[in-house]
């Protein structure tokens, strides 16, 4: 863990040492009227994390699981619908963890530094501090992080952080054929998803636009979408929000248990100066 | 490919037709995706599914297995009734203006000519009307009614829009919607692309299919055009460089394989060598001499002598009905004919038709040898009943198979150099990226060693005709292990002196030359192996690229590039100009023309004995005008002509295993196709790629279902009268019912990939489909054949 790049850490109080020694921060942006679910950003995702290979069921479907897996991060979502007039519409899509802006898995995680976001946005876990709650999982509003019940340990992608930190593009992106797949800084990213999706709705997709959800304070994977009105016909949530029992049990509940925690304590202070020690009769 | 990938970035329209690049060519079809995103270039897909092609299409139009033909034609007529077509290109740059003999004539499904008792045409009432000196007749305003232009307009003003809607199942609106997106490039500034791949060769009819399209092409002015062609796209790394070194009826760089009755090489040549038939044609076939005496002097080196007439006698030379292409071989195998076989690289038992008829030919082999880097359905064939009794119940079991197998492992392609050569006709140079593995040997030291120990057993033993082996020069540096730069030293070719030729321009015929290959001379010269060059410059701005790799011929990027000016030489499209006439020499690609001939010297086909391209072709053995005929096996008759439904040429095998299904047992169309996640027969003995697609599946059209009650994931069986399959059924609202003649038509998609042996099995999908081939390139009708469907 690169301590000084850290932006946030889970179950750590107080601010990270060395916060926002850089200020850029990392995306990538997935332009879904480009997607010809090839599967290369899964094989390569499968290839760069050396994974387990495992052959699932017959789902009636291309697509290659119905979910992730601790062992398979990057999966494109096929979805069969039809056009308002009735023409089929293959949409395809890919699929792994959005790396928050504001994390709930982070949020959620009780175990001090299993889960750390880096100032560049990336979201990742440390295996050797994980306890194998769970609680990340249910913290994300995308259901992304996945437990191996081999180990009791939770494994999502990592944006390959050990690629991005020594210059490298994630491995998804370089193994794509049409450009659907672009990395870069999210600013620049967020501007190349706007032109796009103005060249798409100057073409006829009214409802072009982009997903970068603002209930989780963005994220650094960010979507062009061609019916962007309907995000879930993609797989994608239509408003995800942190779940309320983690914003409740980090927010008001963290802050209530804290003033019973300091309540409790004053109180045998109290107790103590104004009845002296416990005596034996 | 006429033109190649990097070229289809230029066009304007992209037509996916008997393809499916975004499946099968994910990587080339980077540069359809660039077109759309740079130059808005429209994706129009006409298929039997809406595949992953289709999901990013501007247009789909749903088309029945095996009626390409007709869309096509109706796409024909759309140009020639809406005045689409871009006159000035047909004039100058086709046959259309050429005249037709008195006598040709088109009814009821025939062309003149027909031989009922011989089933085969005299195709000389399709001749063009000669003059005094042997040229043919043109009419230049295209206006008599025996010249190719009317004769052609005629015959497809029966595919009428809604001809084309009650023949293919599609709507005559969606038909009209696609025709006017393609045909918008018959102006000479809008270029249009045509990509195909298997879903039109492999056809009862599928040559001429290819035949219809490059006359659409013509029609539009797309030929010879950055953004324009006719591009297949090849299906494995080196299919095309495997095309180019020969086959059973072509030596390489297509030059017919003698045939019997041409006894000298005199006679060869004559025969084989084209006459032009207009004044201006530069016919470049009349250099076949140069080269087939350049191709002897290789094989025989020292012992093709003026004298012997350069060893032609040691070519074995093909009977006057013999054919050994796919169909044949495994016919006459299964007649007990053939007492061997050697497979190399491919895997015959999974990739051919009828496996029940293949299993059984096999088993009457004495002697198989497979070398592989795998093992194969092939090279176990002996073992299909045992491993698939439900599939095979009726082949022999293992104990009444007396066919010695020798399973060679072979080195895979990491494992050795050489060039591939890719759709786009380049050649490019690999390199060894690590070495085989345990006893693996590479192709060339297996095939060396084998020539050796032949040779040797010739020379202590005799036999019949051992002058062919005896005689050939075998001059590698090691004789049991030729390099691979040594082999592509020799097809490039030298001179007397030994010097690596730089053109095949420099070939002779007296013998001082030796060439394994004409059309790849220029790729290994002097200055180097120009198959190994990695130069990104592009000066036209084209995405040409000349200096990547080598492309064949002649390392031209565009083919008939000539094309793409008028008759001054002035480009049609200045802002897509391969090729500028400078007034003294062509820049740009390497002219498919005399680098320095004025414009009006010579037609712009140079290849052709007409020096223009043909819209009419009598080459054919089925028509000089591609005609729909229905697949072999079709649930519905040809509304055109319904007393001559499928193509009366087309090659039928009628032995026991041979059966036909009729569409009243049969009444779904069975189509085979390939997914991204595998290659071919290979990938399912990988684990990272079988994961993404472990399963054989059947795509079954929602509505087709709900009459069967089958429902996603059920057990269904597929059945046709060769066998059957059984896998999950995957029901999808991609595929649909069509209206065919005022019936509903169903079609039930069979990826293949899967069989008996492997890291992940399933049933061969050839199980269904038929020994019925093509009757000028011998490929089967693996697109469009009957079958029916149920649960289990």
């Amino acid at each position: 863990m690169i301590e000084a790049f850290i932006k946030a850490i889970s179950a750590t109080p107080g601010k990270p040492a060395g916060v926002s020694r850089r200020t850029d921060t990392v995306a990538k942006m997935i332009d879904t009227t480009t997607c010809i679910g090839c599967k290369a950003c899964e094989v390569a995702c499968q290839e760069w994390n050396n994974q387990q290979v495992t052959f699932g069921n017959f789902e009636g479907t291309y697509q290659t699981m119905p979910d992730l897996a601790h062992n398979f991060w990057n999966l494109i979502k096929f979805n069969e619908t039809e056009s308002e007039i009735g023409t089929p519409l293959w949409l395809m899509s890919k699929y792994q963890c959005m790396h928050c802006v504001d994390p709930g898995c982070l949020k959620a995680c009780p175990a001090p530094g299993a889960i750390v976001q880096y100032t560049n946005g990336i979201v990742d876990f440390n295996h050797d501090a994980c306890i194998g709650c769970g609680y990340c999982m249910t913290g994300c509003p995308f259901d992304v992080p996945k437990m191996n019940p081999a180990t009791n340990k939770v494994h999502k992608c990592t944006l390959c952080t050990d690629r991005v930190s020594v210059g490298l593009e994630p491995a998804c992106i370089k193994a794509c054929p049409t450009n659907c797949l672009s990395f870069g800084t999210r600013e620049d990213l967020i501007r190349k998803a706007e032109d796009r999706v103005s060249t798409l709705q100057s073409d006829g997709f009214r409802n072009a636009g982009i997903y970068n959800p603002p209930g989780v304070g963005g994220t650094h994977v960010v979507y062009v979408l061609a019916h962007a009105d309907q995000p879930e016909a993609y797989g994608l949530p239509k408003d995800p929000h942190i779940p309320w029992t983690v914003a409740l049990w980090k927010g008001p509940l963290k802050w209530i248990g804290n003033v019973l925690l300091i309540g409790g304590i004053l109180g045998t202070f109290f107790h103590y100066v104004r009845y002296g020690p416990q005596r034996d009769e | 490919m006429t033109n190649g990938w990097t070229d289809v970035a230029n066009a304007d329209v992209v037509l996916v037709m008997g393809g499916n690049p975004a499946e099968n060519h994910p990587v080339g079809f980077r540069f359809v995706m660039e077109a759309k995103r740079v130059r808005k270039a429209k994706l129009v897909t006409i298929d039997p599914r809406f595949n992953r092609t289709a999901a990013v299409s501007d247009i789909y139009v749903p088309i029945r297995a095996g009626t390409d033909i007709a869309f096509l034609g109706g796409l024909i007529h759309y140009a020639i009734t809406h005045d689409l077509y871009q006159h000035e290109y047909v004039k100058l740059h086709t046959n259309a203006s050429f005249l037709i003999r008195e006598g040709f004539s088109f009814e009821d499904g025939f062309f003149s000519g027909w031989d009922e008792n011989k089933k085969a045409y005299d195709k000389s009432s399709w001749n063009y009307e000669l003059d005094a000196a042997g040229y043919a007749k043109v009419d230049p305003a295209m206006e008599h009614p025996r010249s190719v232009f009317q004769l052609m307009k005629h015959h497809y003003s029966r595919y009428t829009p809604e001809m084309v809607a009650s023949i293919c199942g599609c709507s005559a609106a969606d038909f009209e919607k696609a025709a006017a997106i393609i045909c918008s490039t018959g102006k000479p500034d809008r270029q249009g692309t045509v990509l195909y791949a298997l879903g039109w060769t492999q056809h009862s009819h599928s040559v001429q299919l290819i035949h219809t399209a490059a006359m659409l092409q013509l029609m539009l002015g797309n030929i010879g055009m950055p953004g324009g062609g006719v591009n297949a796209q090849r299906g494995h790394s080196n299919i095309q460089g495997a095309t180019d070194m020969g086959a059973w009826n072509m030596l390489p760089g297509y030059l017919r394989l003698p045939r019997a009755n041409q006894q000298t090489l005199a006679d060869y040549l004559k025969e084989t060598t084209p006459r032009a038939l207009r004044p201006d044609s530069m016919n470049y076939w009349s250099n076949t001499p140069k080269f087939v005496v350049s191709l002897l002097k290789a094989y025989y080196g020292d012992k093709a002598t003026k004298q012997n007439n350069f060893a032609y006698d040691f070519l074995p030379k093909l009977g006057e009905a013999d054919n050994y292409s796919w169909g044949y071989l495994f016919d006459h195998m299964y007649a007990g004919q053939i007492e061997g076989m050697i497979s190399f690289g491919m895997n015959p038992v999974a990739n051919g038709p009828n496996t029940p008829k293949m299993l059984a030919a096999l088993s009457k082999l004495k002697w198989l040898i497979v070398a592989e880097c795998f093992e194969t359905e092939t090279a176990s064939f002996w073992k299909a009943r045992e491993l698939a009794e439900k599939y095979y119940s009726t082949a022999l079991d293992s104990s009444g198979i007396n066919t010695e197998v020798f399973l060679l492992p072979a080195a895979c392609f990491a494992e050795k150099d050489g060039a591939f050569v890719n759709s786009s006709r380049w050649a490019q140079w690999k390199n060894v990226a690590v070495e085989p593995p345990g006893q693996a040997w590479r192709d060339q030291d297996i095939i060396a060693r084998l020539f050796l120990k032949i040779r040797e057993l010739y020379e202590k033993e005799g036999g019949k005709a051992p002058e062919p082996l005896l005689n050939m020069a075998w001059t590698w540096q090691n004789p049991a292990s030729p390099s691979l730069s040594e082999v592509s030293r020799e097809i490039n070719g030298r001179d007397a002196a030994g010097k690596q030729l730089a053109s095949f321009a420099a070939l002779a015929d007296d013998g001082s030359t030796a060439c394994g290959n004409w059309v790849y001379t220029g790729s290994f010269t002097e200055a180097g192996n120009m198959m190994a060059r990695r130069g990104q410059e592009d000066p036209t701005g084209l995405g040409l690229y000349p200096n990547w790799a080598w492309n064949w011929p002649a390392n031209r990027r565009i083919l008939y590039n000539r094309a793409s000016a008028d008759a001054t030489g002035k480009p049609w499209d200045a802002s897509r100009a391969p090729l500028r006439w400078t007034g003294t020499n062509w820049t740009g690609d390497v002219a498919d023309y005399k680098a320095d001939a004025a414009p009006g010297d010579f037609g712009a086909f140079i290849m052709l004995p007409e020096g223009v391209a043909k819209l009419y072709a009598s080459d054919f053995v089925e028509g000089p005008f591609p005609e729909h005929y229905e697949p072999v096996e079709s649930p519905v008759e040809n509304i055109l002509h319904p007393k001559v439904s499928s193509n009366p040429l087309a090659k039928i095998f009628r032995t026991d295993r041979d059966p036909i299904g009729s569409a009243a047992e049969f009444p779904y169309i069975g189509t085979t196709y390939r997914l991204t996640e595998h290659f071919h027969y290979w990938t399912k003995n990988i684990a990272g790629t079988s994961e993404l697609q472990p399963h054989f599946f059947v795509e079954v059209p929602e509505a087709l279902a709900k009459t069967k009650n089958i429902r996603s994931g059920d057990m269904v069986r597929v059945r046709s009268a060769r066998g059957a399959v059984e896998g999950r059924a995957m029901v999808t609202k991609r595929m649909r019912g069509l209206q065919v003649s005022g019936k509903t038509v169903y079609q039930i998609g069979l990826p293949i990939h899967w069989g008996f042996i492997g890291r992940v099995t399933g049933p061969l999908v050839n199980n269904l489909s038929p020994s019925v081939v093509d009757p000028n390139s011998g490929t089967p009708e693996y697109k469009g054949f009957l079958v029916n469907i149920e649960k289990i």
